[in-house]
């Protein structure tokens, strides 16, 4: 099938600003998803609350757009129900790390079969552009006019020691790679979360001086590289893009609870 | 691996905001923006098919129809 066959294409064009990453980790999303032959009928895809989650409202899926952060737990119900459909959930960066800090950890030390996808555009743009926790230390923002004095969470790392058994990063100048990264995500049993660095020229290029979209997108492409290189050793500040973490063996959720639902009526007959 | 050729560049005016992404990264320099700030292909004949335009689109206005270019021994097959 197409991929544009599982848009909703009445809904089109969308409401994201012109040059908004968001739009690109859609169609990597999208392409990946064609790339797997999944159906329509075996995915359904969660949200919060934000521009990211807006994604949510375009694809021809089961689309739940639930509360600000929370996409994480109702993703886990409806995960725990019908364990065989394909849940993924689309974040922004407040969305996952700020209100759903907490159901992000706790998913992620779960290892319940999903896919999670941070959007991360280092701001909350749906109301203004204010700083977010993976806005960087000294990153402008509409309510930092000084700079922010906040540190960054790197997701990458939280992910791994949270116990996520399939983490990733990307960007959207990357698309090849953001699409081949998303689509081993969704193949992987157990919880995987992929960051995907994805820009808001509107609020933060604006704020933080760093051009419009193609230029965001540029600076993507200078200061990331693979996982591994040289390249990082020599120059600590860019930021690694890849697999970081890929293991198959951590026993998954769902699996776990149906064994021990046997179990109990084993021990009850 | 089969060469393609471009047959196409399909451009959705009413999808494409114009941010100029395609415009920029484009390796041949095919693509511009039109005085209402939509992308238009101004030199179809230098594109390589490399589809950057369409998967970096934020958009997804942009499709890249290619087909299969006929090579020589090809031809003579089909001929024969």
């Amino acid at each position: 099938m197409p991929f544009k066959d599982y848009l909703r294409k009445r809904f089109f064009p969308h409401i994201w600003c012109p040059g908004c990453g968001h739009g690109i980790v859609l169609g990597c999303l999208l392409r990946a998803i064609e790339q797997l032959a999944i159906g329509k009928n075996d995915v359904v895809m969660v949200s919060g609350i934000g521009c990211s989650s807006r994604i949510c409202g375009y694809v021809d899926f089961h689309t739940l757009h639930t509360l600000h952060g929370r996409a994480l737990a109702f993703a886990t119900g409806v995960k725990m129900s019908v364990p065989r459909l394909n849940v993924i959930v689309p974040m922004g960066d407040g969305d996952a790390l700020a209100i759903g800090g907490n159901h992000f950890i706790h998913a992620a030390r779960r290892n319940i079969a999903m896919t999670a996808i941070v959007m991360n555009n280092r701001t909350y743009g749906m109301t203004g552009g204010q700083y977010s926790p993976l806005s960087c230390h000294g990153d402008f923002a509409t309510n930092a006019p000084y700079g922010n004095i906040d540190h960054d969470f790197d997701v990458v790392e939280l992910a791994r020691a949270a116990g996520a058994t399939f983490v990733a990063r990307s960007t959207t100048f990357h698309a090849r790679q953001t699409t081949e990264i998303i689509r081993k995500a969704i193949a992987h049993p157990g919880f995987a979360v992929v960051e995907v660095l994805s820009q808001c020229p509107t609020y933060y290029g604006r704020k933080n001086k760093q051009g419009g979209a193609a230029e965001m997108m540029e600076w993507y492409r200078d200061n990331t590289t693979p996982v591994g290189s040289k390249a990082k050793q020599q120059n600590p500040t860019l930021i690694e893009r890849g697999i970081f973490v890929q293991d198959a063996g951590k026993p998954e959720y769902c699996c776990e609870y149906k064994k021990l639902v046997e179990r109990a009526r084993r021990g009850a007959s | 691996m089969v060469k393609r050729r471009l047959k196409e560049h399909v451009i959705d005016r009413e999808w494409c905001k114009g941010c100029g992404i395609c415009v920029h990264f484009c390796p041949r320099h095919v693509l511009e923006l039109d005085e209402q700030e939509k992308a238009f292909a101004a030199r179809p004949q230098d594109c390589i098919c490399c589809l950057l335009c369409e998967l970096r689109c934020p958009d997804l206005a942009i499709e890249v129809i290619t087909e299969e270019l006929q090579t020589e021994s090809a031809t003579k097959e089909q001929t024969e």
